[in-house]
């Protein structure tokens, strides 16, 4: 039985004479397929000589031939040397002391070469007056295979000989008339140069030396040079002082040239019950101030008044002007404990004025303070702001005949870059540079620059404290450092390093041994018991002070609407460095933001402007922007990051950003602020105005609260670490079997049998809470040891970044941490567990702040290794968590699995990959790479392996010796890099080892222990001195 | 071994035939001075810096004494005083003296312990003239017979022997044939079956079985040639300098050492730098002409190999010219970069002989990689191999701790933690 239905698939199908219909019951679609289209027309196919069945056998043919060549394995070729340097064993390590002295950072260093390349930078222990190797430093090396470095000399934009580069400046200089011949150079604090300097002027007369740094000390210098008649810092020994109180210096960070941090965290460690008390009056947040104990948050001008004030209260001469009440009351407390201190406390100040630095000067002979030191001053900090205005003056008025710059770029750093542009062209400059950077690019020459580790070299960091350069390496390129021109132009035939040698044989060395000196790297001539008597002396006749310098000081703090305090971050400083990835990807240690710089604000300013941060659904974090305005002068697009702490009414914004010239499109990032920094002042009154648009910020921590996880940070206060047992403030987690309360540590608790670990070697590392100051040289000194790719912003930005060690950083929600604890102890109930919860999420707006760096635990029961399904990740006997990449299949279970979130994932290929065009895509930047460590691969884990390439080593070498391993020489590279003490790496099963005392020590705890993964990094609790005394 | 043994024979015969004719000749040719010994004490003293026929650090000293005589007119006596100290001559103000002394920037040796009748000798080798005889020359080969009856000797008797066999038994077939045929016997005639295959075929057990097995071996085979995909056991590429271990590490019993010193104290064994090349080529510029012969067998001239040496490193023959282009040997022995290995561990601490990994060395003429390689060739010797801990205070506790663990007294490097992933990978 047939149907009479009939299906219809469209209303046209009603309409009975429809041509669709028709056309579509012959065809399957209405019109006919444009093949042409795709296929190419037909006369071009035709006349082609390649039909598509040859195209096909080509294919073949190339698909066949390329198998086969697969098939047979690379040859590879092995060169040895013709004649092999007595020094060089391949596959041996050697190290070189050398100092680094690039007019920023100055510290002396011991370079690590593999095959007579420098591969890395480690502290130099013998030079403990230097301070530790930071985080600039540590990535310095990097800086030796840029491959943008500027390869020989040039005349504009064509490559020259040093023969014409030598002529022609030499009738430059010779042709100046009656005008003048100006240096304008960094920082060089060296005693040889000095004198070449000398000489060149004898001979060439009428020569003006203009030193100038970037980030200008100049106040502080004028305000020492006034009162002890010598151009030069102050230096202070933070291990001798008990209280600090800091008004707005940033100590352990750039403050007066760094390198504070390891004195200061000398006493941050309690012993026998003492630590030293810290006090920071300062306006934006910085390393400082998230390590001292008390932080108050005024605005720049406030903290004029509140250093005038402590003045006043300490010596009592008074000042006028009146301090918020709070803040008064603050400043009253840091003074009686600053007089009850005595000479064991110490006031330091960064603002920008003679008159402030003046008042500290005179304070600290107040107190006599034994921190204090004005006879080994710090030399490494010599720029004159007011010689660079002159400079500037004199060359728009066709004064300077010929300039010649070392080792500067003002056409970057001076805030009027444009007068200087416009001097540039009345006179014949001279660029001694590494970089086309924008100085460099303007001037009529270019002199190739060394690197400094291709470079000899003196430096006086401190007086009498000489440390000596040393080329590690032949120079890459065709370059010449400056002295070696000089002694040309002063046809002195002497090469600079025995120019060197005699200086010092005839000035400083008083008869040591120059080998020595220059093997140790430093050389520290005089005895200490003359500084100390004349400090004595010092003190003895102490001019009273009248007090002129804080009455003008109180009468200079004119408070304004908005002030931006202008800073340096602890990644690029002053911004020399910045084509330096491992610099750029590097965290901010505040606010855990790479690849940028941006304006802080506070929270409430923030939202009165109506400024925003929030997290984008990839994770991002995304800010509003703004133009930011002082004295006419406007920088756009300034993107906003609210932070926590920073003083209501002040903003702050970073230098070193924001280059254009001589660096990688990927290192182009942030804005340049230098022409925000008027007459080289850090405190500009700004006006600020919201900018179209958003910025995407690569921040890499998006939880910043602790929300009083006390696991993770222990936390407590001198008072209670002094007082109450360890139960009080360090107890073990406990879990509940058979209704009894056991400790987490019993191995009744636990899931695992317990293997011996008596046996051997059984490493851990104790990491500090209470002396970490978070400065990152670890993160860098691992990048360096591990081959850690770097990976870019936008990838940061999906929290893909490949750091093995990160520093945590926790503020509190609450005023401190103990009060937050107490807030989630306290919340019940639904209804306040929602909303105090969320609470908990925000910061405070003066929160408290620590630092935890976090790498692999190396967990004894380690829960990668069982979820892994290749075994691919295992223990060691020794304590380490193997991780053998080779095996690795990337399935990212460890990853998921792990408690502490540091295993990381190579998503892409980052080495010789045009995607990730950073240091491992050139020949020159893979120079860095350390050839015992494999370089992964895309879709393979990775991790920290508690260096045991370096573990291994120091192994091998005592059997190789037949001897035991002394406590000590175990190392890793964030341990070794460590100049705080924080980090001590070492083998427990030596029972007296440091590290093994450690762990016996009561504030020792280990990272989410009730997890009971039983980790061989473990912890110190951090102790607070909060008691006011 | 073959090779081994016929090349000691061949050299000793050589050597022997030399030594006789020197002895021979010495009584029919010179009456003051012995070549024999004159040969040896020239090898000894001499050879460092003189050849016969070629200038090196000092002139060629063939018939120095005839060419003495007649171009300077000096006889044994000033080569006496020469010789013993030369610099005693030069003093003394001799012309001829004074006119050689600077030949060379290196001044030549006194050699005062030399008598008056070792210089004889010495001078004798110096103008001695090897006759070509018949069986003692240097170029004449000398056919050794192959040592025993050889192998394929004894398998042709074998096969002829069993062709035999097979022809007698096919004769008694065919004669019991004849028989049968004669008698009348009517031999049984055996019963067309089906042919095997189809009889195979049908059997679906045994078809399955066969399938399963072939299945399994092809895999076994397929697994072995993917696992042998990158080992490249064997490998003995041609080299820029045909450069012979056999002769340096076998014949001249040079220690490894001595070239890769690196592999003491370092990760890599390190192929020596062209210096430590120099340290004897500077005088040995030519083989010896039986080791030349024995060249010819690879088919490869030593002496042009050393000539290569020369120009790699710039050597003219009495001074570095200063123009060096490296050699790009190409690497045997070649690690993944995921695969951490140090020779001094194996080396230095362990005492491991090069040749437990590298074969014998001394007997290749090229190089080539004798291990595998692989990660179980590595373990399994991990996991055989005792530990070394005698007289090394490294190991004094651990070997305590770890012997009382496992009641053994010797440790396994795989039970001092040599089996760990992390030792070799990271």
């Amino acid at each position: 039985m047939s149907s009479n239905k009939k299906y219809w698939k469209s209303v046209e199908e009603l309409n009975e004479n429809s041509p669709i219909v028709e056309t579509l019951q012959q065809n399957e679609f209405v019109e006919a397929i444009p093949t042409d289209e795709f296929l190419g027309d037909k006369e071009t196919l035709e006349s082609s000589s390649t039909t598509r069945r040859d195209f096909l056998k080509y294919v073949g043919f190339s698909t066949a031939a390329a198998s086969l060549a697969a098939c047979e394995g690379p040859v590879v070729k092995s060169i040895p040397y013709v004649v092999q340097p007595k020094e060089i064993v391949p596959g041996v390590a050697n190290y070189y002391a050398t100092t680094i002295a690039d007019g920023y950072d100055f510290a002396s260093v011991l370079v690590k070469t593999r095959e007579g390349r420098p591969i890395k930078i480690e502290n130099n222990n013998l030079a403990k007056t230097n301070g530790h190797a930071n985080a600039r430093v540590n990535a310095s090396i990097l800086g030796l295979y840029d491959s943008l470095r500027v390869k020989g000399p040039m005349k504009g934009d064509t490559a020259i000989s040093w023969d014409t580069f030598n002529t022609d400046t030499k009738k430059i200089l010779n042709e100046v008339g009656d005008k003048e011949i100006v240096f304008l150079t960094q920082t060089l604090a060296s005693p040889s140069t000095s004198k070449l300097v000398g000489e060149f002027t004898e001979k060439y007369g009428n020569v003006r030396h203009v030193s100038y740094d970037a980030v200008s000390e100049s106040a502080a210098l004028d305000a020492f040079q006034a009162k002890y008649g010598k151009r030069a810092l102050a230096n202070y020994d933070f291990s001798k002082a008990m209280t600090i109180v800091s008004v707005g210096a940033d100590f352990l960070g750039d403050w007066q040239g760094g390198g504070f941090d390891s004195a200061y965290a000398n006493k941050r460690i309690p012993d026998h019950g003492k630590m030293s008390r810290h006090i920071q009056f300062e306006s934006n947040m910085s390393l400082t101030g998230a390590n001292a104990d008390k932080r108050v948050p005024m605005k720049p001008s406030e903290q004029r008044l509140a250093l005038a004030k402590l003045y006043s209260y300490v010596t009592g001469n008074g000042v006028s002007g009146n301090l918020p009440e709070n803040l008064d009351k603050a400043v009253r407390a840091a003074a009686s404990e600053l007089k009850k201190a005595g000479s064991n406390g110490v006031v330091v100040t960064g603002i920008q004025d003679v008159n402030a630095q003046t008042v500290v000067l005179e304070l600290n002979e107040a107190l006599s303070s034994k921190a204090f030191d004005t006879t080994t001053t710090i030399n490494t900090k010599q720029g004159n702001d007011k010689a660079v205005m002159q400079l500037v003056a004199d060359m728009k008025a066709g004064k300077v005949g010929a300039l010649v710059m070392v080792g500067v770029n003002p056409m970057y750093t001076l805030p009027n870059a444009a007068d200087f542009a416009e001097g540039l062209k009345k006179t014949k400059s001279i660029a001694f540079s590494m970089k086309q950077d924008e100085t460099a690019i303007n001037c009529d020459y270019i002199a190739a620059a060394p690197h400094y580790l291709e470079s000899w070299g003196d430096v006086e960091i401190k007086t009498g404290h000489y440390a000596l350069m040393q080329p590690t390496i032949r120079p890459l390129f065709d370059t010449k450092q400056f002295q070696d021109v000089l002694l040309t132009w002063t046809d002195n035939a002497t090469a600079y390093n025995d120019y060197i040698k005699a200086t010092w044989k005839e000035s400083i060395l008083n008869g040591a041994s120059y080998n020595q000196a220059l093997h140790d790297g430093v050389f520290v001539s005089g005895s200490s018991t003359v500084e100390e008597t004349t400090t004595t002396s010092d003190t003895e006749d102490v001019e009273t002070p009248n007090g002129n310098a804080a009455r003008a000081l109180a009468s200079s703090a004119k408070s304004s609407g908005m002030e931006l305090s202008i800073y340096t971050k602890t990644g690029l400083g002053d911004g020399q460095q910045a084509n330096n990835p491992w610099l750029q990807e590097f965290p901010d240690p505040i606010t855990r933001t790479s690849w940028d710089n941006y304006l802080t604000i506070s929270k409430a300013d923030a939202d009165a402007a109506g400024l925003v941060n929030e997290n984008v659904a990839n994770g991002g974090l995304n800010g509003s922007k703004v133009d930011v305005t002082v004295n006419g002068v406007t920088v756009k697009d300034v993107p906003v990051l609210i932070q926590p702490g920073q003083a209501k009414g002040s903003v702050g914004l970073s230098l070193g950003y924001g280059r254009t010239s001589g660096l990688k499109t990927e290192m182009q990032t942030g804005v340049n602020a230098y022409p925000l920094y008027q007459n080289f002042n850090a405190v500009q009154e700004v006006s600020i105005s919201k900018a179209a648009g958003e910025h995407e910020f690569a921040c890499v921590q998006l939880h910043n609260t602790l929300m009083g996880r006390g696991d993770i940070i222990k936390e407590t206060t001198l008072e209670v670490f002094n007082t109450k047992d360890k139960k009080y403030w360090n107890a073990i987690p406990e879990v509940s079997l058979n209704h009894i309360e056991t400790p987490v540590t019993s191995p009744d608790v636990d899931l695992w049998d317990e293997f011996d670990r008596s046996v051997g070697h059984h490493f851990n590392l104790s990491i500090d809470l209470n002396a970490c100051t978070g400065c990152g040289a670890c993160v860098i000194a691992c990048h360096a040891e591990n081959n850690v790719p770097v990976v870019g912003k936008s990838e940061m930005r999906r929290s893909r970044d490949m750091h093995w060690l990160r520093i945590d950083r926790y503020y509190s929600s609450e005023d401190t941490f103990s009060d937050d604890l107490e807030k989630k102890e306290n919340i019940s109930g639904l209804g306040s567990s929602l909303s105090e919860f969320g609470e908990m999420e925000n910061p405070n707006e003066n929160p408290q702040v620590v630092f935890q760096p976090v790498m692999c635990q190396h967990c004894n029961h380690a829960p990668c290794e069982t979820v892994c399904p290749v075994a691919a990740t295992a223990h060691g006997r020794q304590g380490q968590n193997h991780m053998a990449y080779n095996r690795c299949v990337g399935t990212r279970y460890c990853a998921n699995n792990c408690p502490y979130k540091v295993r990381r994932f190579n998503w892409f290929l980052y080495s010789q990959n045009d995607e990730f065009d950073y240091f491992m895509n050139d020949d020159l930047g893979r120079m860095v790479l350390n050839p015992d460590v494999t370089v992964r691969s895309r879709g393979v884990m990775e991790k920290c392996s508690f260096c045991i390439q370096k573990t291994q080593k120091t192994i091998l070498d005592a059997k190789r010796d037949g001897r035991e391993v002394k406590d000590g020489e175990f190392q890793t590279a964030c341990s070794a890099a460590c100049g705080s003490g924080a980090m001590i790496f070492g083998d427990v099963n030596d029972k007296e080892s440091e590290v093994a005392k450690l762990k016996e020590d009561d504030r020792m705890y280990h990272l989410l222990e009730y997890v009971g993964t039983k980790p061989n990094v473990f912890y110190h609790t951090k102790v607070r001195n909060t008691k006011e005394a | 071994m073959k090779h081994v043994i016929y090349r000691n024979l061949t050299s000793n015969i050589l050597r022997l035939g030399l030594i006789l004719l020197l002895t021979f000749s010495t009584t029919v040719l010179a009456q003051d001075g012995d070549p024999a010994k004159g040969k040896t004490l020239f090898n000894t003293h001499c050879a460092a810096c003189h050849k016969l026929d070629k200038a090196m650090t000092g002139p060629a000293l063939r018939n120095v004494e005839a060419r003495l005589s007649e171009d300077e007119g000096l006889d044994r006596d000033w080569l006496y005083a020469w010789i013993k100290n030369n610099s005693a001559l030069i003093n003394a103000g001799d012309a001829y003296a004074n006119k050689i002394k600077d030949y060379d920037a290196s001044a030549m040796n006194s050699f005062s312990f030399l008598s008056n009748e070792d210089i004889d000798n010495v001078l004798a080798y110096t103008a001695f003239v090897p006759e070509p005889t018949p069986g003692g020359g240097d170029d004449t080969p000398i056919v050794v017979p192959e040592p025993g009856i050889s192998n394929e000797i004894i398998l042709g008797a074998l096969a002829l022997l069993f062709a035999l066999l097979a022809m007698a038994l096919v004769l008694v077939n065919r004669t019991l044939k004849r028989f049968a045929d004669a008698k009348g016997i009517a031999v049984a005639e055996s019963e067309k079956g089906i042919p095997i295959w189809k009889a195979f075929v049908q059997n679906q057990f045994l078809v399955l079985v066969t399938s399963i097995a072939l299945l399994l071996a092809s895999g076994y085979f397929v697994y072995g040639y993917f696992m042998q995909v990158g080992v490249d056991q064997g490998y003995e590429p041609v080299q820029p300098i045909h450069y012979s271990h056999r002769i340096h590490a076998g014949d001249n019993k040079i220690d490894c050492k001595y070239c890769h010193s690196s592999a003491r104290v370092s990760k890599t064994s390190g192929i020596p730098s062209l210096n430590v090349c120099m340290n004897c080529h500077k005088t040995i510029s030519e083989v010896a002409p039986e080791t030349l012969a024995e060249g010819q067998e690879y088919g490869v001239d030593y002496n042009a190999e050393i000539q290569k040496l020369y120009d790699a490193v710039g050597w003219d023959g009495r001074a570095y010219t200063g123009e060096t282009s490296p050699v790009k040997w190409i690497r045997i022995h070649n690690l993944p970069d995921f695969a951490y290995f140090n020779h001094s561990q194996h080396v230095s601490v362990a005492g491991i002989e090069c040749q437990t990994c590298h074969g014998p060395v001394e007997e290749m003429e090229i190089m080539y990689q004798h291990a595998p390689l692989t990660m179980g060739w590595c373990i399994n010797c991990h996991r055989e191999t005792n530990v070394k801990v005698k007289d090394n205070a490294y190991y004094t506790k651990i070997h305590e701790q770890l012997s009382k663990k496992y009641g053994v007294e010797q440790l396994t490097a795989a039970q001092m933690g040599g089996l760990e992933c992390g030792k070799c990978h990271y």
